[in-house]
């Protein structure tokens, strides 16, 4: 009886153990690949889609570490990441100019889309211009939910006050929950208050919501996504090769055409546009 | 009301069907979670053994600090061992970061302060008069503390529970650590933030099911250990 108590602990341990090491030896690491990439591809389910198609292929075995894009881009920037899929232009120019990158190849887009609630208190439904909603939205002191995250969505969202001209830092109607984009979708649709959104997350949580695509369509509202290859020559630990290898994998004829269908068969409409070897300049025109 | 029903009737369908998708979550989370109890234990209890047991200036200073360290919050270690364990922090060499390996040593520095500031007040609330007791009988200092160790089994087994309890449900230091990556270091609360985060509410709720199902499962054959009859 006595004995028979540490003996169960030291088995335990000794199970446990081995199930350990079994886990701990089964991936070389000169195999991994590091991918810092924003929540809307993990989200959307795209990832699932490709990833293993890409492992299968080339047999390196991806690290997917979901975060908002700022945070993806300050992994990439300390060498903890070996390659990006991310959604900020503004702060990708910079990232490339500092010489964090290799390359910066255009990937995909989908486009941003101002949600309310369908009474639509500041009266913005079909407008055409994103600043001047946003400009009506704060005139009529309506509370906007923004990310506050300094992810893709967020940068887009203060590049759109930013055109419109509005202060809207500290104001009473702006309030920031710093989640991600799923969370702070469900507490404007709990608080019923104006959010900007990517339309893939949208379309996702869309039956849940309650609230309605008011403005869509301006050019400003684009989402453009890119994948860099972190710089091995300021990093030698990162991977470039298989960081390269996925890169190029994005870009290819193949894994374009999935994501040309992607989402088709549950939300009736495609939730990417591929766009590989076109100039970021000539979309939404 | 009727999401819960359906993450009820989820949990049910994912157990039944085998789901090996959720099932080889649940088994990876158990395997991580119990693993660090493990190591946890080993360092809690010693520790917290020697502290009950000796004297030193600084004792109460110590002990305060293994009190504090019982409310070490999970995102705090997680943001602590990921800064160490970057390809470019100071143990980066070991190359861990999102993996297992990586998940159970921050799960284990979250319940270890959690088993010694239990096993303490477990070692130190047994009568000072039993330990001077069994040394008159002659038995030697380990005797002494393996006999003290069977006197508070009760309140040491809690302290396996707390520190499991801890851990199983723990979500921040996993998912900054392990990275929620499919397949490798998916646990059960971080593929549940991850299916809310999607929307599958039906889903998250099916796990969170799930995982409570288990920890209850575990805690049970526990209690049944503890409170088993005193061999006399």
């Amino acid at each position: 009886m006595k004995r028979s108590f540490a003996a169960s602990i030291l088995f335990m341990l000794l199970v446990c153990l081995l199930a350990f090491t079994t886990t701990a030896v089964a991936q070389p690491a000169q195999k991994n690949v590091i991918l810092a990439t924003t929540t809307s591809t993990q989200d959307s389910g795209l990832l699932d889609v490709l990833l293993p198609i890409f492992e299968k292929k080339t047999g390196y075995f991806v690290k997917t570490i979901a975060v908002g894009s700022g945070q993806a881009m300050a992994m990439g920037a300390k060498g903890e990441a070996d390659v990006l899929l991310v959604h900020s232009p503004a702060a990708e120019k910079k990232f490339m100019a500092d010489g964090n990158g290799v390359e910066r190849r255009l990937v995909m887009h989908n486009d941003y889309i101002i949600l309310g609630p369908p009474a639509d208190p500041a009266k913005i439904k079909g407008m055409k211009k994103a600043s001047e909603a946003f400009k009506k939205i704060a005139a009529s002191g309506s509370i906007f939910m923004s990310r506050g995250d300094n992810s893709g969505t967020h940068a887009k969202e203060k590049d759109i006050w930013k055109a419109a001209g509005v202060k809207y830092e500290g104001e009473k109607w702006y309030q920031q929950t710093g989640l991600g984009m799923g969370q702070t979708l469900a507490v404007a649709a709990e608080k019923k208050t104006y959010v900007l959104a990517d339309r893939g997350t949208y379309l996702a949580l869309k039956k849940r919501l309650g609230l309605d695509i008011l403005v869509e369509g301006d050019g400003i509202l684009l989402n453009i996504y890119h994948v860099i290859e972190v710089n091995p020559k300021k990093w030698p630990k990162a991977n470039f090769a298989g960081a390269k290898a996925f890169g190029d994998f994005m870009v290819s004829k193949e894994t374009q055409d999935i994501i040309k269908t992607f989402g088709v068969d549950k939300f009736g409409s495609p939730l990417f546009f591929p766009d590989a070897g076109k100039k970021e300049e000539a979309l939404g025109q | 009301m009727d999401i819960i029903l359906e993450g009820i009737r989820q949990a049910f369908i994912l157990l039944v069907t085998f789901d090996p998708e959720v099932l080889g979550i649940t088994w990876f989370s158990l395997k991580v979670s119990g693993t660090a109890t493990l190591i946890s234990l080993f360092f809690g209890m010693s520790v917290g053994t020697v502290v009950a047991l000796t004297q030193f200036p600084g004792r109460k200073f110590v002990v305060s600090l293994i009190n504090t360290g019982m409310a070490l919050p999970p995102v705090v270690v997680g943001l602590f061992v990921t800064i160490f364990l970057w390809r470019n922090g100071p143990l980066g060499f070991l190359e861990i970061l999102y993996t297992p390996a990586a998940m159970i040593i921050a799960q284990a520095v979250i319940a270890t302060p959690i088993v010694m500031g239990i096993s303490l007040a477990a070692m130190q609330q047994l009568p000072r008069k039993l330990r001077l007791q069994i040394l008159a009988l002659g038995a030697t200092r380990l005797q002494m503390v393996r006999i003290l160790i069977r006197e508070a089994r009760l309140p040491l087994l809690a302290a396996v529970m707390a520190g499991f309890g801890g851990v199983i449900s723990e979500v921040g230091a996993s998912i900054m650590v392990g990275g929620n990556i499919k397949g490798y270091t998916r646990v059960l609360t971080t593929a549940t933030v991850m299916e809310t985060s999607r929307g599958n509410f039906d889903i998250a709720i099916a796990l969170g099911i799930i995982l409570l199902l288990f920890a209850y499962l575990i805690n049970l054959v526990l209690t049944y250990v503890q409170q088993r009859e005193r061999p006399r």
